[in-house]
């Protein structure tokens, strides 16, 4: 017997008896004979718990994790306080569905409330929702509510600067619709509103820059809500929301939707994922909103009491007019992050963001003092800052690794338009003054 | 147990948590940023202690409830139990610490399971190669339907934008096909769920650009005449997509390749055991046949040997990328550590077991209510609660609520929208035939109280942190944050 399939032998066949058949291969008689698989799936054949494991940690065992990680570009090496997994792992909570009956799951409903305020302090936006798949998604659907908020418009602009997989995950989205695409250019590795203020016109409705930007310049937005505003289109920023505690917000910059990835906030690397899309917005798009959305409400005795709401948005309800076609989301990686906040608090969370841009600076004046590297300058940056190396930066970061540090991402492999020397680093609280000096002292070896 | 908000709870000058003292010394942000880069208004964020933090989560799990606490015969949700060892595997740190864009040398075990997945998928649903990139079931329909529209597109066929949908389909269906660009044409069924063969026929002109079908449908029921309507669609240059929210019925007993699909999707959430989260992560691979491999999205993971690597450059005429990085990781390898542990014969009992499962309650359970039908069912099956409103006002919701206080979570009320006070019910394989057999007497036990004092189901649940829930002033006047109060 199977330990997943708690039927007996006897079981089985009382059931069978129960139903009016004689063998199990009758509960299958309404599939036609000609799709009826006659073999079995070609799988292995099943194992133990033990041989399972066993198998999976040696496999584990051939990707090379280095301690010492310098990678971003999305997804970032930070502390994670031991408690978010000891929550995160509470069956009620990660063996839930999406919680359709309210008053079984007030739990997870109050949870998702609070990480909707808890997104909505951060960007200073006015309304939120319980998560999107991940920040690369979230620009398309930021894109589709400017779209649907200003309807006979069709065109859609973005920043140079946006992560190039974010740019790809946007192509691929609009593909086969009558939504324009089109890039404003960013000369200098930063936003520039003179660029914008080309392409804009009255068949515009939105433009999405992302601060950091991919180079990890903080983008400086003066005059853009603005310049959009006035000829009606929406201002979308992509932010990482850790910077979001030091830095000025996307709702300080006068934008109408916030998007980004909360990562950085207590969810492991995974490979990329699951991490978890964050999106906010001022209140007149609230019901343009993708998504699951907890709302406040009372039961019928008045308590206060927490339910799904604002469904006439969505796939079940409004069918092929939804706003969206979510129906999972990331909901446990959100708890996850609204977990790590509560831990951390307001002071936590600027002490790591400070930390972090202390560690950058450092790790940067050094070594854009080292001979044949400079910066690739522009506005100030948070904790990501891109070299431009003497040689290609895919086989400086070969060697550095033979010294065990991530040294960190090749621009090149993101974007292959891109020029093969730009390496971007990023620098997290995790890393010690020793292994900044490390990277330092391996990148002057490597590139003398 | 308390309801206060986090922030409620919070104290000025508490905290969760320290950091190490930092490395390098630190500074204030004005020391770091120029005046217009600065945040003027903190973010309001709880000030709470560790133990504060803990009591408070735990204290909201507690007002919760998941497949580890009792039965969850959700219909079309397939909440099977989520094996423990899968939890354990994703946070080895070898998986759990590998970042996205280290290079595919040092990521080979992650990229061998994830090529030995699709393979797998492909195995289990008859089609040819595919990709893990979509993050939800949902997001697997709408990457299918792109797949669809480069097809065409390819073929200088890019007139063809109508997508034929069931009346019963998942709501996700028409929204997946509209957002992917496409005009949606809902399809009548027949009075036994099936897709209306003549009703069909109407449709199959230059304009068609496919269906989009769940093989069993929503009320359970096997799509007897698949072959057939898949020679149709195909005669009249059409595709067929597979919705894979079903497929738990058919694990080893039958394939959509073996039908005729062109494109499926499966839900590792849901088929593959691994769990929901409270709303995901979930996982919805897209397999396919031979004529939309050219444009499945990129990167995919190529073998050479014993090595493998990400590659892009074989797909000149991909769809492009539909995640930032490669999907849900974490949620795949649990689905990794699943199929280990199932192997083929496993598998194929899981299915038939679900299915016994399902037709066991069924046949217990049709006299009680009305019933779409009484023939053999798959995994799920449907009854209509018309009769109980129309003699004693009892609704789909007032058994829904009942149940609650009865400790089990409801099976999908008021879908699929084709049967009026619909009930959606899938035990599925990993329950015994005790928790079935008990289940049947709570809900003998709510219709009887549903003769003797409807009120008391009127007023249910009773049992739980709160009564029934006033959804109509929620979405009204929406509160969707917390504001302090002033």
């Amino acid at each position: 017997m199977h330990p997943f399939l708690p039927h007996t032998d006897r079981d089985i066949q009382e059931m069978l008896d129960f139903c009016g058949l004689q063998k199990p291969e009758e509960l299958f008689a309404d599939i036609p004979e000609d799709v009826l698989l006659k073999k079995n799936l070609p799988l292995a054949d099943g194992l133990s718990e033990f041989e399972a494991f066993r198998l999976l940690e040696k496999t584990a065992a051939k990707n090379r994790i280095e301690s010492v990680c310098f990678l971003g570009c999305g997804s970032y090496d930070h502390i994670i306080p031991r408690t978010v997994n000891r929550i995160t792992s509470l069956p009620q909570f990660y063996t839930a569905y999406t919680p359709y009956q309210a008053e079984m799951s007030q739990g997870f409903l109050q949870a998702m409330f609070e990480f909707q305020t808890m997104i909505c302090e951060l960007t200073s936006l006015e309304v939120s929702n319980a998560s999107l798949y991940d920040g690369h998604t979230a620009s398309c659907e930021a894109a589709v509510m400017a779209l649907q908020a200003c309807r006979d418009r069709n065109k859609v602009l973005y920043a140079e600067t946006l992560h190039p997989f974010t740019k790809q995950v946007l192509r691929t989205h609009f593909y086969g619709t009558d939504v324009v695409l089109k890039e404003v250019q960013a000369p200098s590795g930063c936003f520039s509103l003179a660029a914008l203020e080309e392409e804009l016109d009255d068949d515009t409705a939105c433009f999405i820059g992302q601060s950091p930007n991919i180079f990890g310049f903080l983008e400086d937005y003066t005059g853009c809500a603005e310049a959009l505003h006035a000829r009606g289109a929406f201002f979308i920023i992509s932010s990482n929301p850790l910077s979001l505690a030091v830095t000025r917000s996307q709702g300080e910059w006068g934008a109408d939707i916030g998007i980004g990835d909360t990562q950085v906030f207590g969810l492991p690397r995974f490979f990329g994922g699951p991490s978890c899309g964050y999106i906010a917005a001022t209140e007149k798009l609230t019901r343009k909103m993708p998504g699951r959305i907890v709302g406040q409400s009372v039961d019928t005795k008045g308590r206060r009491a927490f339910i799904l709401t604002l469904q006439a948005r969505e796939q079940h309800i409004k069918r092929h007019r939804a706003t969206s076609n979510i129906c999972s989301n990331q909901a446990l990686a959100a708890l996850a992050s609204t977990v790590y906040l509560s831990l951390l608090g307001p002071e936590g969370l600027k002490e790591t963001a400070l930390q972090n841009m202390a560690a950058a600076r450092y790790l940067y004046d050094r070594l854009t003092a080292l001979p044949g590297i400079t910066g690739y300058a522009g506005n100030p940056f948070f904790n990501e800052f891109t070299l431009q190396l003497p040689k290609p930066a895919e086989q400086v970061a070969a060697e550095i690794l033979k010294r065990g540090i991530l040294a960190g991402v090749p621009y090149k492999t993101l974007d292959s338009r891109g020029s093969e020397n730009l390496l971007v680093v990023a620098v997290t609280e995790k890393r010690t003054r020793d292994e900044l000096e490390a990277y330092a002292e391996a990148l002057q070896e490597v590139t003398a | 147990m308390k309801d206060t908000l986090i922030f409620e709870e919070s104290r000025e000058g508490r905290r969760g948590f320290t950091l190490p003292a930092a490395g390098i010394s630190g500074g204030a942000k004005e020391d770091f940023l120029p005046k217009a880069y600065r945040r003027s208004t903190p973010a309001a964020l709880p000030e709470l202690s560790e133990v504060e933090v803990v009591r408070h989560f735990t204290g909201l799990s507690m007002k919760n409830y998941g497949i580890d606490l009792g039965f969850y015969p959700l219909g079309s949700c397939t909440m099977k139990y989520n094996p423990k060892v899968n939890e354990d595997v994703v946070l080895l740190p070898g998986f759990a610490e590998l970042h996205p864009l280290q290079t595919a040398e040092t990521a080979q075990g992650t990229l061998e399971l994830l090529h030995g997945l699709i393979t797998d998928l492909c195995g289990i649903t008859g089609m040819r190669w595919g990709t893990l990139q979509p993050f939800a079931g949902a997001h697997g329909e709408f990457t299918a339907m792109k797949l669809f529209r480069a097809y065409f597109d390819h073929r200088k066929d890019d007139h063809r934008k109508k997508i034929l949908i069931p009346d019963s389909a998942h709501g996700t269906n028409p929204a997946s096909a509209h957002l992917a660009g496409f005009q949606v044409v809902e399809l009548p069924s027949d009075p036994e769920g099936y897709v209306d063969l003549e009703a069909l026929e109407e449709h199959l002109d230059d304009t068609l650009a496919g269906i989009m079908l769940t093989n069993p449908n929503t009320l359970g029921r096997f799509e007897k005449d698949i072959r057939l309507i898949a020679r149709k669609i195909h005669q009249a240059g059409g595709l067929l997509y597979y919705d894979g929210a079903n497929m738990n019925a058919i694990l080893g007993h039958a394939r959509p390749g073996d039908m005729g699909f062109d494109a499926v999707h499966l839900n590792i959430h849901k088929t593959f055991s691994t769990p929901h989260g409270g709303g995901g992560p979930g996982s919805g691979p897209v397999l396919v046949g031979e004529s939309l491999e050219p444009y499945l999205p990129v990167p995919d993971i190529r073998r050479d040997g014993d090595t493998f690597r990400w590659a892009s450059e074989h797909r000149p005429r991909s769809i492009g990328r539909v995640s930032g990085f490669y999907g849900n990781i974490a949620v795949l390898l649990r689905a990794v550590c699943y199929l280990r542990m199932m192997g083929s014969e496993g598998l194929k009992a899981a299915g038939t077991l679900a299915v016994l499962n399902a037709n066991y309650l069924k046949r217990h359970l049709t006299s009680l209510f009305d019933s779409p039908d009484k023939s053999l069912c798959k995994h799920e099956f449907v009854l209509s609660a018309k009769t109980w409103k129309e003699k004693h006002g009892i609704t789909a919701l007032d058994i829904a609520k009942a149940l609650l206080d009865r400790g089990i979570h409801p099976p999908t009320i008021y879908f699929p929208l084709t049967v009026p006070e619909a009930l959606m019910i899938e035990p599925t394989e990993t329950e015994s035939r005790e928790t079935l057999d008990s289940f049947v007497d709570t809900l003998k036990d709510i219709l009887t109280t549903a003769k003797k004092d409807p009120e008391a189901l009127h007023r249910a649940p009773e049992k739980m942190p709160v009564s029934r829930i006033d959804e109509v002033r929620a979405a009204k006047t929406p509160i969707l944050r917390w504001r302090k109060e002033r």
